[in-house]
């Protein structure tokens, strides 16, 4: 889902930015190091403890075969990743190693992890593994910034000048109906209606308006067609932030031009960069 | 033609808004040929449109817009009839009642209805197994459900404006749900792991329940 807390935790460990890692989703896992090994944990802070020591975040930490990495509770946002040199082993499907649990595929056997699961190292990190790199807090995303930053997008035309106002100046909740397919919002509702639409294909970010016009904004593992009007789509650098939000969050939309929003995405791919040295 | 953006790293290129088979075999036809471009990641051909996912690290917005207005303008490969799928339908979901007070048709009859085209498969995708099938018989028309259900069983046969198809998959979803069947649409350890590709044919048959 935080494809830039996936990527920077892979980095700090030395991996390729895509290895496979283990998303945590609202709390953490206790796990033990069968073997040494070099771990980065990065995304939202569920406070992590090393031995029961406070652990830090977004660097690059060794441990040695023993030592339990633990986390004491959620104190932000919706998601952690750790990264492990050398990547999590898992099952491959259709070129990705992502867990799908909809089809039982990817990941450990296209499920959660559960207790007693032993998550092997997939092969050698491609560059030298070294602890205690770190990405400086100023090179994050601020994920406390809950306003998403979106293009205009295909059926924005449907909505009318009010319409236009509401999607980009009220405030938005996160209902409870909220996955990594997407989160349906509560808010002012949208009048998006007029001609049935032909299915088409769709993007992570997307903001639909279905006929009860409460928007959906879709998530990583969303539909890849669907028919409802698209107004506006979050920019590639606000989907991290996207990610980290939990059902009863507040969320807004500030819409910005492509050229704004390739400059944020520039912005990250460098923060990102500078782990590669 | 024209083109949307899609965020800042993907568009929809629209060529035409009709449900039509000779539209969707060009569009089918321009998705293919996109897939071949260095600084496309992605083309998903819907009915009409196809969504392209770009590097914006090698091309802008403007420049795929104009490259793909060259390549739609040209004449696409004459395309083969695709294979026909004889689907066992039973008309007893939990929409049809709803859908027949509707329409001011009998279950029956819009079961005969549903059954008596050969649907093109326009389009493959939503989640995986999934096939926008069409055109539907204009009798049977109808908008995508007011509010679309969080879970829809696996097997489910729906319709949607000119659409049909079938939930491979217990998922959302905001079709009506006229049928089920027992055939798997859905076949993960296939390549592609779908039973339908875009351009077969589909006929439907009533199945007792």
């Amino acid at each position: 889902m935080d494809r830039f807390a996936l990527r920077a935790a892979n980095l700090l460990v030395g991996n390729e930015e895509g290895a496979a890692a283990l998303e945590c989703t609202v709390s953490g896992p206790q796990l033990v190091a069968l073997h040494s090994c070099l771990v980065a944990i990065s995304g939202s802070d569920f406070d992590p403890r090393i031995n029961g020591e406070a652990a830090p975040t977004w660097t690059g930490i060794f441990l040695s075969a023993g030592d339990e990495l633990t986390f004491a509770g959620r104190r932000s946002g919706a998601r952690a990743y750790i990264a492990v040199g050398g990547g999590v082993a898992g099952d491959r499907w259709l070129g990705s190693v992502s867990t799908y649990m909809l089809a039982e595929r990817g990941g450990m056997h296209g499920r959660l992890l559960a207790g007693g699961d032993v998550v092997s190292v997939a092969g050698e990190p491609s560059a030298p593994a070294v602890s205690g790199r770190r990405l400086g807090e100023n090179l994050r995303p601020d994920y406390a910034d809950h306003k998403l930053r979106a293009i205009a997008g295909p059926h924005i035309r449907r909505l009318d000048a009010a319409g236009r106002k509401t999607l980009f100046g009220s405030v938005f909740k996160v209902s409870r109906d909220a996955d990594r397919m997407g989160y349906r919002l509560e808010g002012q509702g949208l009048d998006a209606s007029g001609d049935e639409l032909l299915s088409f294909g769709l993007v992570p970010g997307a903001i639909q308006v279905p006929r009860s016009g409460q928007p959906i904004l879709l998530m990583a593992d969303h539909q890849t067609a669907g028919g409802y009007p698209v107004v506006a789509t979050v920019t590639s650098a606000s989907m991290p932030v996207a990610a980290q939000l939990l059902p009863g969050n507040e969320v807004s939309f500030a819409e910005v031009s492509i050229e704004a929003a390739l400059r944020m995405r520039a912005a990250q791919r460098a923060a990102l960069d500078s782990l590669k040295s | 033609m024209r083109t949307h953006p899609l965020g800042d790293a993907a568009l929809l290129a629209e060529l035409g808004t009709r449900l039509d088979t000779a539209l969707n075999t060009r569009t089918i036809a321009l998705a293919a040929a996109l897939k071949k471009r260095r600084d496309v990641r992605q083309a998903i051909a819907g009915y009409a449109s196809v969504t392209v996912h770009f590097d914006p690290d090698q091309t802008t917005y403007d420049a795929l817009t104009a490259a793909i207005k060259r390549l739609a303008s040209k004449r696409p490969p004459m395309a083969e009839p695709g294979r026909l799928h004889r689907i066992p339908v039973v008309y007893d979901g939990p929409d049809m009642e709803a859908v027949a007070a509707t329409l001011g048709l009998s279950p029956a009859k819009i079961a005969e209805i549903h059954a008596r085209p050969i649907y093109r498969v326009f389009l493959v995708g939503f989640v995986p197994g999934w096939a926008y099938l069409g055109p539907l018989p204009d009798e049977l028309e109808l908008p995508r459900r007011h509010m679309p259900r969080t879970k829809v069983p696996a097997g489910s046969v729906a319709i949607a404006g000119r659409q049909s198809g079938i939930y491979p998959l217990a998922t959302p979803g905001g079709w009506h749900l006229i049928g089920r069947t027992s055939v798997k649409l859905f076949l993960p350890d296939l390549d592609p792991p779908c039973l339908f590709r875009a351009g077969d044919r589909v006929k439907f048959f009533a199945a007792p329940a």
